[in-house]
């Protein structure tokens, strides 16, 4: 806004992606992969953030919008057969609606209330996954296999190393090109005011309503494209994803990186999920983790990582 | 079984569960009301309530040895918590909400990590059938919703007759108010902190022989909890009671008729729709 | 139209008390009107009617001889009545110049297409014109919650005005100030006359008497007397009720 550098915020962003590109040439395969799957994750992170860090509302119910995606690309390909493209359509579409109910639901909640709201949604529906588990395949989910993309009249496999992570880079650099923009843009800098103070920006003549519904709408979109991206490359659907973990895990990555920056979610997740993962290997309370992660940045860095960066060096960070 | 048996069974699961959700959910209320925080790690408390009583039951033999110090292991725990994390960053709502959210990992791990990710029975320390004539019922299950009852009740007359539970109702009305009569505020918040945790772990002491001890079973005792508060209403006792049979009577038909599966989905649809219409306010938040 | 703004019967019951009970009151255009009252008159409530904040409880709100009130408060907004808070609130987080943008922009967001892509140069150069209007040309680049009392009052006034309000309502706008930022404001107000018609709640007797054209006097939810300022000086209901007299 005010301490705005756009020409050296846009190169930032350009400049990481060149840099998430080009690490393919460097990076093991082990660590390409964890990269493919970290990037499809921000994404996730970016949608969530957009919601808490800029319209100031906290979700735990994300994870059905992340599922929404997840759960409209997998069955259309499982039961209806369609093909890559059609079937991300569908889980677009599959997020969109649920998003557009939920937003309309809670319109008029915020704070604690917003946050068991969605909370309460988000477990009913991973609870109708577990009970339709003949179509949905439940628990244990069901696995895809085949998965290609027809372009350029190349034929694509989903599950080559290299198409999956450049695949990855692109819908993360989607998600982020489309939060940096979001964030200097009018709609962005009317988010932060309804978060900073709701009832002066209604009496400056803004529809919070409107905008809230916004908030919600494009921040579930966004989660919904993750799922779907993650179905896509990691050809697989389960109601694992729809629990109330991958809720919390959002919330963990953006609060990690820096709520209401754009660089904060990718940050968030790729810590994370490195921790997590060495974690894992030493003890079965390996999510422990998540638990002591939340606790310290509470005590400490509320800003995050990025977050605190900007604070401390960097003002003109988006 | 006729229908009417069965109506007859779920009245009784029904109630059992009620009594029980009663107490846990009133250990939640009591920490909305007088502290105005969402603890989410509140089904943990209960989850380590279940864990405590296995333990001393299995290592001493006493039901009611465990019966007992649950409670008081739970609530220091709580105590602490509370003077580590949420006392530091003053009680701040957004703030309280993810560092509960980090201790509901933290205590679900630990238990995981030492006790393991199996369940495990505690036995009844009481074990008689009531035959009633379409169905034998445990007789456990009653004396359960008996304690449930007299531990409500004894809740009740602490609150309204002891200084503690003046001091409890006073901070919850106004604190400002509370602190100008020398009403020791941050004491009294980690006393009802404490509180809130030991009605859940007695609560899952009490229903633990019934239902086994397990690392997960938090999550379930958290969401009722809410389901319960939220349409009870914050602090309001009679509220909690009278919304915990609603609750807990209307799982046990849908879950002997239906399926339970199916009763969790409906409660979860509609306390998110009835807090989605009357959420307002509902927090003390500035209703413009 | 000399009738800007109306209420007919308006009323508004919060619980057990009726704050505001079946109020007629006219506002023209062009005039300086004040509203003065003893505290819990429920002046701050009738203006939150008018400005949309309250939803009544009976009665109805016209402005420009339209009904407006089952319109939301940010519609109201769009039709010119624009409400400065009795206790101030901006965005103490944001710069300065971040507060008064968020309300020029207001003004030049009409279609879909402006929420994505405004004239950056165009707003700034409003954004500079606004602060210099009420004097915080210096003040920009601070937090807003930094500013001393006085300049954050002048600064919610400066966005009420980025809006380009018809009927700009004050409420105790002098409360808080000094002497000398005192006048500042009475001068700014004189300045906005020209333009919007200005309602104002005052318990400054010395402003009212100075800016005001009319004056409308509250007392337990209703209007006890209206006229011009000499002539509420000498009303002896007015006496009574304000003065103990």
């Amino acid at each position: 806004m005010s301490a705005d550098r756009p020409g050296l915020t846009l190169a930032l962003h350009l400049g990481l992606l060149a840099v998430l590109g080009g690490l393919q040439l460097v990076l093991p395969a082990f660590h390409l992969a964890m990269l493919a799957r970290i990037m499809v994750l921000a994404s996730y992170a970016v949608g969530y953030n957009l919601l808490l860090g800029y319209a100031g509302l906290m979700s735990l119910g994300h994870a059905m919008f992340f599922a929404a995606g997840m759960y409209g690309t997998g069955l259309t390909i499982q039961h209806l057969g369609l093909g890559v493209a059609a079937s991300l359509l569908a889980g677009l579409v599959s997020a969109l609606m649920v998003a557009a109910v939920v937003g309309a639901i809670t319109l008029r909640t915020a704070g604690p209330a917003f946050l068991i709201v969605t909370m309460m949604l988000a477990q009913a529906f991973y609870l109708a996954t577990l009970y339709f588990n003949d179509v949905t395949g439940g628990d244990q989910g069901f696995i895809l296999s085949g998965l290609g993309l027809e372009l350029g009249g190349r034929r694509w496999a989903l599950a080559d190393p290299g198409v999956k992570y450049n695949a990855a880079l692109i819908v993360f650099g989607a998600s982020l090109l489309l939060s940096l923009w979001l964030a200097r843009s009018p709609v962005g800098r009317v988010l932060v005011a309804m978060r900073e103070n709701e009832e002066r920006t209604r009496l400056l003549g803004y529809n919070t309503l409107r905008l809230k519904l916004f908030a919600v709408v494009v921040s579930g979109l966004l989660a919904g494209l993750a799922g779907s991206a993650y179905t896509l490359l990691f050809s697989y659907v389960g109601s694992t994803f729809a629990g109330v973990l991958y809720s919390i895990y959002p919330l963990l990555w953006t609060l990690l990186g820096g709520a209401g920056t754009t660089l904060g979610p990718l940050v968030g997740t790729l810590v994370m999920t490195y921790v997590v993962d060495v974690a894992s290997g030493i003890t079965t309370g390996y999510l422990i983790v998540v638990g002591a992660a939340l606790v310290v940045m509470t005590l400490w860095a509320p800003a995050g990582i990025v977050g605190g960066i900007r604070a401390r060096w960097a003002r003109w960070l988006p | 079984m006729t229908l009417g048996a069965h109506l007859f069974l779920a009245l009784l699961e029904g109630t059992v569960g009620a009594l029980v959700l009663a107490l846990t959910a009133l250990g939640l209320s009591l920490v909305f009301g007088v502290m105005r925080i969402v603890n989410v790690a509140h089904g943990e408390f209960f989850m380590l309530g279940a864990i405590v009583t296995w333990y001393v039951a299995a290592t001493t033999g006493s039901f009611l040895l465990a019966l007992v110090a649950a409670p008081l292991a739970v609530a220091t725990v709580a105590v602490l918590a509370d003077r580590l994390v949420l006392r530091p960053i003053g009680y701040e709502p957004e703030g309280t909400i993810v560092a509960t959210i980090g201790i509901l990992y933290i205590l679900q791990q630990l238990v995981l990590m030492t006790y393991g990710p199996y369940a495990r029975p505690v036995a009844a320390p009481v074990y008689f059938r009531v035959d009633f004539p379409w169905f034998g019922y445990s007789g456990y299950k009653l004396v359960v919703a008996g304690v449930a009852a007299v531990l409500l009740l004894a809740t009740w007359v602490a609150l309204s007759w002891t200084r503690l539970g003046l001091y409890l109702r006073a901070t919850q009305q106004d604190r400002e108010m509370a602190q100008a009569f020398a009403v020791p505020v941050e004491r009294v918040y980690t006393i009802a902190f404490g509180v809130g945790a030991g009605l859940a772990a007695v609560a899952a002491a009490l229903i633990v022989p019934v239902q086994q001890a397990h690392y997960l079973m938090g999550l379930d005792a958290l969401l009722l909890s809410f389901v319960v508060v939220i349409l009870g209403g914050l602090g309001s006792l009679r509220g909690t009671v009278v919304a915990a049979f609603v609750v807990g009577l209307s799982d046990g038909l849908i879950s002997v008729l239906f399926s339970p599966t199916l009763a969790k989905i409906a409660a979860t649809l509609l306390v998110g729709l009835v807090l989605a219409v009357r959420g307002r306010g509902l927090f003390g938040e500035e209703v413009a | 139209m000399t009738r800007l703004l109306e209420t007919r019967a308006v009323s508004k019951r919060f619980g057990g008390l009726e704050a505001v009970s079946a109020v007629d009151f006219r506002v023209d255009r062009g005039e300086v009107r004040a509203l003065i009252g003893p505290n819990g008159a429920g002046k701050t409530t009738l203006v939150g009617l008018i400005s949309g904040r309250l939803d009544p409880t009976a009665g109805q709100v016209f402005f420009r001889e339209r009904d407006v009130t089952r319109l939301r408060a940010w519609d109201r907004v769009g039709l010119g009545i624009v409400y400065t808070f009795q206790v101030t609130s901006i965005y103490r987080r944001l710069s300065v110049r971040d507060n008064v943008a968020l309300a020029v922009q207001r003004r030049r967001l009409r279609r879909l297409l402006d929420w994505i892509a405004l004239d950056r140069d165009g707003l700034a150069r409003d954004v500079e014109a606004a602060l210099a209007r009420v004097g915080l040309g210096d003040l920009g680049g601070q937090p807003a919650g930094a500013l001393a009392y006085g300049h954050q009052r002048v600064l919610e006034v400066a966005m009420a005005l980025a809006l380009e309000p018809e009927l700009l309502i004050l409420d105790e706008p002098t409360q808080g100030l000094a002497a000398g930022e005192i006048d500042a404001l009475c001068r700014l107000v004189r300045d906005v006359a020209g333009t919007a018609t200005v309602l104002l709640i005052e318990h400054n007797l010395g402003v009212v008497l100075e800016l005001a054209s009319r004056v409308t006097v509250m007392d337990q939810g209703r209007i006890i007397a209206e006229g011009t300022p000499r002539e509420i000086e000498a009303h002896p209901e007015v006496q009574r009720v304000y003065l103990g007299r």
